[in-house]
């Protein structure tokens, strides 16, 4: 049993290897401007710095592009029936709208307060002025028709988050950077010999589910 | 309505539910010659399915798309605060999880397996001995179970031989045999298996808080330290620590679950009949409402169908099976205006708040590698193990460490201490100092029943079937919040001899409202209690409805009021507890097992 984790990292020799070069991605379900707000929010959501990669090279934009085609981003999952009451914040979210409807009104809204405000759209902002806006939203303080900007940009968070560290089997943590970054073993998901080496950092590096590795 | 359901060829017993309860429930029913049908709402589910590596271990699909857990676009409650507000329903998943699927919670869960303290089990007449009636706060619906610890201990026992579970002894047949819990009551055996190793957080916090002067122990964790075989038969593989628990079929086959421990030999045996995708929407009675006849069910192709059967046990999810009470009309619905009525009342859940410590930076702390029931913990401060006299609250928490496998998008969304941004380079710095260097500190306390806190049908909203959804009415209480501001107090002196380099002592605010849309626990108790008396028990102390004889209802929904513990090893003691008695007398004499 306990080299069912040796295996996946075994695969991995005859695998992917190096880092493959950044495909162009063309997104499914973002039109051009919703894709390129997309660009710009993630970057300043998870910049890049020394700390580690930022989501652009997890290629997390592409996930979440991936994720809007799954039930999931319809709302499959979430209880969805009428009527819709809006109550006190810790009672829940309690809008009609499922993940896309989200960010098609939530995007829009962030274009239409950089248009007002500074004559562009969000990604042509400087970043410490995009960064204003994504605390603006992030606070409550600005309202997209009748979706409060929290309730967009915490569904943008969340799944920025997802992106950077979930396997990459689901389009985002590329090269298994948002792992290497935590030191986080990923699909290793055996350590038997490890569970009293105390202090000291697991050697093996992240594994994801296809075999790559890190 | 049920005349036009398609009746089946009647059987002896219909088991709602296809989790832990479930799973015992039709065992001892088929072992006593029983025909047996378990209806399970959701899919059917396998280890080798679900379970299998490398797919299985997926953060995204495991946890933040719930794989395993109930379906909420077909059902869900309504919760409000207090009766003033408008309940609303809990459309995401997230203050609790509830399961759904073949081995329901007991899939998912993470495998603290304890016994219940003697104590809690008649805490109404303990707090009364110990600090007299006046000292329980008004409005406070303290209750005794019913039933005692030495009658529990042999299902107790049965139950950890069943699951396999890890852990050490403190006292066998009144010896102390081992550097197990000091405050645990003795046994009448060790546990089946030696306890997990200590992860390295664990090692520390054992080694602190001995130090400070309290009792750590390992906990009792059904998840398999060796490999095992149980009574049934059926095998289990030693635990490897992957950190893939709750959330998760575990693919090693170590941490107990009804899909691993019972229904291999459930399924195969000829009186044993599983549908899934069945969902059951009332228990029928015959005409003078004292006797069940059956259940009408939606099955798989959407058609309703009605089972005869002599028995119905109710073996469903905590709220469901209180909702499916309330639904079928068994029991007296709990109203807290008059104060009367039995189902829905004494609603409960679980009192957790989260500490946490950071270490030195060189200091790998590994929090990915984790045991779902694994850990130490003390209970210098659980049940009524220290005095409450000058505290003036009742109940406890037990504290503890217990690193089942923090995850990389767990670790992202946990983020930074207390004041770091959620985003950008700030948050990335101290994220990733907080991931690779940190532990988590849990205060596990119990959560008393209220007048006021309670479960009933929603007057608004329904379920994909057309039926009321269930209403939660709950806030956290005065007691309470004292309880744990207490205990968690107590976590800064631990951690400081942990080394800390800087600590967050996570307690519950007063005056801050229970929140629905942060995780906290998926312990929800009581609604449809057990007990000695009729006026404030729906069920007697055999589990066994005071109205419908012939309906059983096995969960946490018999918990008269929370505790410091984990559910699983109760229902799970509580289930053979009602089938021993089943069994034994009313298979023989069917009627009230209790006058």
């Amino acid at each position: 049993m306990q080299g069912l984790a040796g295996v996946a990292a075994c695969s991995t020799v005859s695998g992917t290897g190096a880092a493959a070069p950044p495909r162009p991605y063309t997104p499914v379900f973002f039109n051009a401007a919703e894709w390129n707000f997309l660009l710009a929010a993630c970057d300043r959501l998870i910049p890049a710095d020394a700390n580690g990669p930022g989501a652009l090279a997890l290629n997390v934009p592409r996930f979440i592009d991936q994720q809007m085609t799954m039930p999931y981003a319809q709302g499959a999952q979430w209880y969805m029936a009428a009527p819709f009451v809006q109550g006190p914040d810790n009672l829940g979210y309690q809008l009609p709208y499922p993940p896309r409807d989200l960010y098609r009104h939530g995007i829009a809204g962030m274009n239409a307060h950089a248009a007002t405000r500074h004559a562009r759209p969000f990604a042509a902002l400087a970043p410490d002025v995009q960064d204003d806006l994504l605390r603006a939203a992030e606070g409550g303080k600005l309202v997209f028709g009748d979706v409060p900007s929290a309730a967009f940009f915490d569904q943008l968070l969340a799944n920025v988050m997802e992106g950077a560290f979930s396997d990459p089997i689901h389009g985002g943590n590329t090269g298994l950077g948002g792992w290497a970054m935590l030191g986080f073993p990923g699909a290793r998901a055996d350590f038997m010999d490890w569970v009293d080496r105390y202090g000291v950092h697991y050697p093996l590096g992240s594994v994801s589910i296809t075999g790559e590795t890190a | 309505m049920s005349d036009d359901a398609r009746r089946l060829k009647p059987v002896d017993v219909v088991v709602v539910g296809g989790g832990w309860a479930g799973s015992i429930m039709a065992k001892e029913m088929t072992e006593a010659g029983r025909t047996v049908v378990m209806l399970e709402r959701g899919p059917d589910r396998s280890t080798a399915g679900e379970g299998a590596y490398p797919a299985s271990i997926d953060e995204l699909e495991g946890n933040f798309r719930y794989k395993l857990f109930q379906d909420l676009s077909k059902s869900t409650v309504t919760i409000r605060n207090n009766a003033s507000q408008t309940a609303l329903p809990y459309r995401r998943m997230a203050a609790f999880l509830p399961g759904e699927g073949v081995g329901g919670a007991g899939l998912h869960w993470s495998g603290v397996h304890f016994r219940m303290p003697p104590d809690d089990l008649r805490l109404r007449s303990r707090v009364i001995e110990k600090y007299g009636a006046k000292f329980i706060p008004e409005g406070m619906n303290l209750q005794d179970y019913g039933v005692t610890y030495e009658e529990l201990e042999p299902f107790f026992d049965k139950a950890e031989k069943v699951f396999g579970t890890s852990g050490e002894a403190y006292k066998v047949n009144g010896q102390v045999v081992g550097q197990g819990n000091v405050f645990s009551p003795s046994r009448s055996d060790h546990f089946p298996l030696p306890p997990l190793k200590d992860v390295y957080t664990a090692h520390l916090f054992r080694k602190a808080a001995a130090e400070v002067g309290f009792h750590p122990y390992s906990l009792p964790a059904a998840n398999a330290s060796q490999q095992y075989t149980n009574p049934y038969g059926v095998q289990m593989g030693p635990c490897n620590f992957c950190g893939y628990c709750s959330g998760y079929a575990c693919y090693m086959y170590s941490k107990a679950s009804p899909n691993v421990n019972i229904l291999p030999v459930l399924r195969r045996h000829p009186l044993f009949e599983l549908r899934a995708n069945c969902h059951v929407l009332r228990v029928e009675r015959d005409s003078t409402g004292k006797r069940a006849t059956g259940v009408t069910y939606t099955d798989a192709e959407g058609k309703v169908v009605t089972q005869p059967a002599e028995m119905v046990i109710l073996t469903a999810f905590q709220f469901h099976n209180v909702r499916l009470m309330l639904l079928s009309g068994i029991g007296k619905p709990y109203d807290p205006v008059r104060n009367e009525g039995v189902v829905g009342r004494n609603f409960v859940y679980q009192n957790v708040t989260t500490s946490v410590v950071w270490l030195d930076p060189k200091v790998e702390t590994n929090q990915y590698i984790g045991a779902g029931g694994g850990g130490v913990a003390f209970d210098d401060f659980n049940s009524e193990n220290f005095d409450h006299g000058p505290l003036g609250f009742v109940g406890g928490s037990p504290v503890w460490v217990n690193q089942a496998g923090v995850k990389a998008i767990a670790g992202a969304h946990s983020g930074g201490p207390p004041g770091t941004p959620r985003w950008g380079s700030a948050w990335k710095a101290g994220m990733i100092d907080t991931y690779r260097h940190s532990l988590r500190i849990d205060a596990h306390g119990a959560n008393m029943a209220y007048r006021d806190v309670y479960l009933d049908l929603d007057p608004t909203w329904k379920d994909a079937y057309g039926q009321p959804l269930l209403r939660m009415t709950f806030d956290w209480k005065d007691n309470d919040i004292r309880m744990n501001r207490y205990v968690v107090d107590k976590i800064g002196n631990v951690a400081k001899a942990m080394g800390a380099r800087n600590v967050h002592l996570g307690m519950r605010e007063f005056g801050k409202p229970f929140d629905t849309r942060q995780y906290q626990t998926t312990h929800l108790g009581g609604g449809a209690v057990m007990g000695t008396d009729p006026q404030t028990s729906a069920l007697n102390r055999y589990m066994q409805s005071w109205d419908v004889h012939n309906v059983f209802v096995i969960g946490a929904n018999a918990f008269p009021q929370g505790t410091g513990y984990n559910p699983t090893g109760m229902v799970a003691a509580l289930a053979y507890w009602a089938a021993y008695h089943i069994r034994t007398t009313y298979l023989a004499h069917p009627g009230p097992l209790a006058g």
